[in-house]
């Protein structure tokens, strides 16, 4: 079970997670646009979500646009 | 008017809106609405306990596209990192780049924010940097590749205007590419006077956000905006240390 941290927080998901996986445990609607994950710093394109494995010391962070600017 | 132009698409509008500050999505649009804007920034954060809202979506029903920042972004490395973040997220490759050197003034780091903008515009970004008033800086930025420059008037958020003409009318001068007063704006003179000294266009949030009346505000900055560009275009009289009689001297009947 890969023990990432999520957002700044400590998380553990369950065995073969993917970055999709992430995704809905940050509570972002993996389904609307205005969503993006980076792990360990670098962009998952939204169509490799499901096939990039999560790993134990994975940093993953979800953001989405806020107002801002 | 002629429209503005950057990089390969037009605006009738020549005020760009920040989102930050406003109480809620309601006020915001309501006030985006009345400033006539066509394009409006977001900032890129961690997805809260609410998950994302609908702001895109309601920008986007205000008939404005999308520019998110990397405000918050102090080096290089994050900025560019969050733009390509919210070019996935955004589907788009345009950027207001914002890489700032400290909290207190929120005035943005060159060094950085050069080394940002190359990177980005390498990678086929349009960059729109948030840079200081440094007519330099402006020129180093424009040689990169940046499809306009963005200087402050005076620090975020601060409603001090225009701190330096001086140095505003330096980089109107030389740009080459549209010149976008950013930060600094306070009220509605402040927007007139920057589209009076040649800006192309003006982009703020905090003085309409964070306005007793955001809507009413919103309109006094689409219409300061439009004033200013109009008295650029139509040439104001110089400044002069004594009066000049607008009515005939000659034929003045003698009364006495």
């Amino acid at each position: 079970m890969p023990r990432i941290v999520l957002n700044g927080e400590r998380t553990t998901l369950p065995e073969g997670a993917t970055a999709a996986d992430a995704v809905r445990a940050s509570g972002a609607d993996g389904e609307a646009r205005g969503v993006a994950v980076a792990l360990d710093g670098e962009v998952v394109p939204r169509g490799e979500w499901r096939s990039t494995p999560l790993t134990d010391g994975g940093v993953v962070e979800v953001l989405t646009a806020v107002q801002g600017g | 008017m002629p429209a503005l132009r950057i990089a390969d698409r037009t605006f009738d509008s020549r005020l760009v809106i920040g989102t930050g500050g406003f109480r809620n999505h309601e006020v915001m649009a309501e006030a985006v609405e009345a400033s006539g804007a066509e394009m409006a920034t977001v900032a890129m954060r961690r997805v809260g306990p609410s998950g994302p809202g609908s702001l895109v979506e309601v920008l986007e029903g205000c008939g404005c596209s999308i520019l998110p920042n990397t405000a918050g972004c102090f080096t290089a490395r994050d900025a560019v990192s969050t733009a390509r973040l919210a070019r996935e997220a955004l589907e788009t490759d345009w950027v207001k780049l914002e890489v700032i050197g400290d909290d207190k003034t929120l005035l943005p780091d060159a060094v950085e924010l050069l080394d940002a903008a190359e990177t980005l515009v390498a990678d086929g970004f349009t960059v729109l940097p948030y840079t200081n008033d440094d007519p330099v800086l402006a020129r180093r930025l424009e040689d990169v590749g940046c499809a306009a420059v963005m200087p402050l008037g005076s620090p975020i958020g601060s409603g001090m205007g225009i701190a330096n003409p001086y140095n505003l009318r330096l980089i109107v001068e030389a740009a080459r590419v549209p010149v976008i007063l950013d930060a600094g704006i306070g009220t509605a003179s402040d927007a007139a006077l920057a589209m009076e000294a040649g800006c192309d266009g003006v982009l703020l949030a905090s003085a309409i956000s964070r306005a007793k009346d955001p809507p009413a505000m919103a309109r006094a900055m689409r219409l300061a905006v439009e004033a200013g560009r109009l008295a650029r275009e139509a040439g104001r009289i110089p400044r002069r240390h004594y009066a000049e009689a607008s009515s005939p001297v000659e034929g003045v009947a003698e009364l006495t």
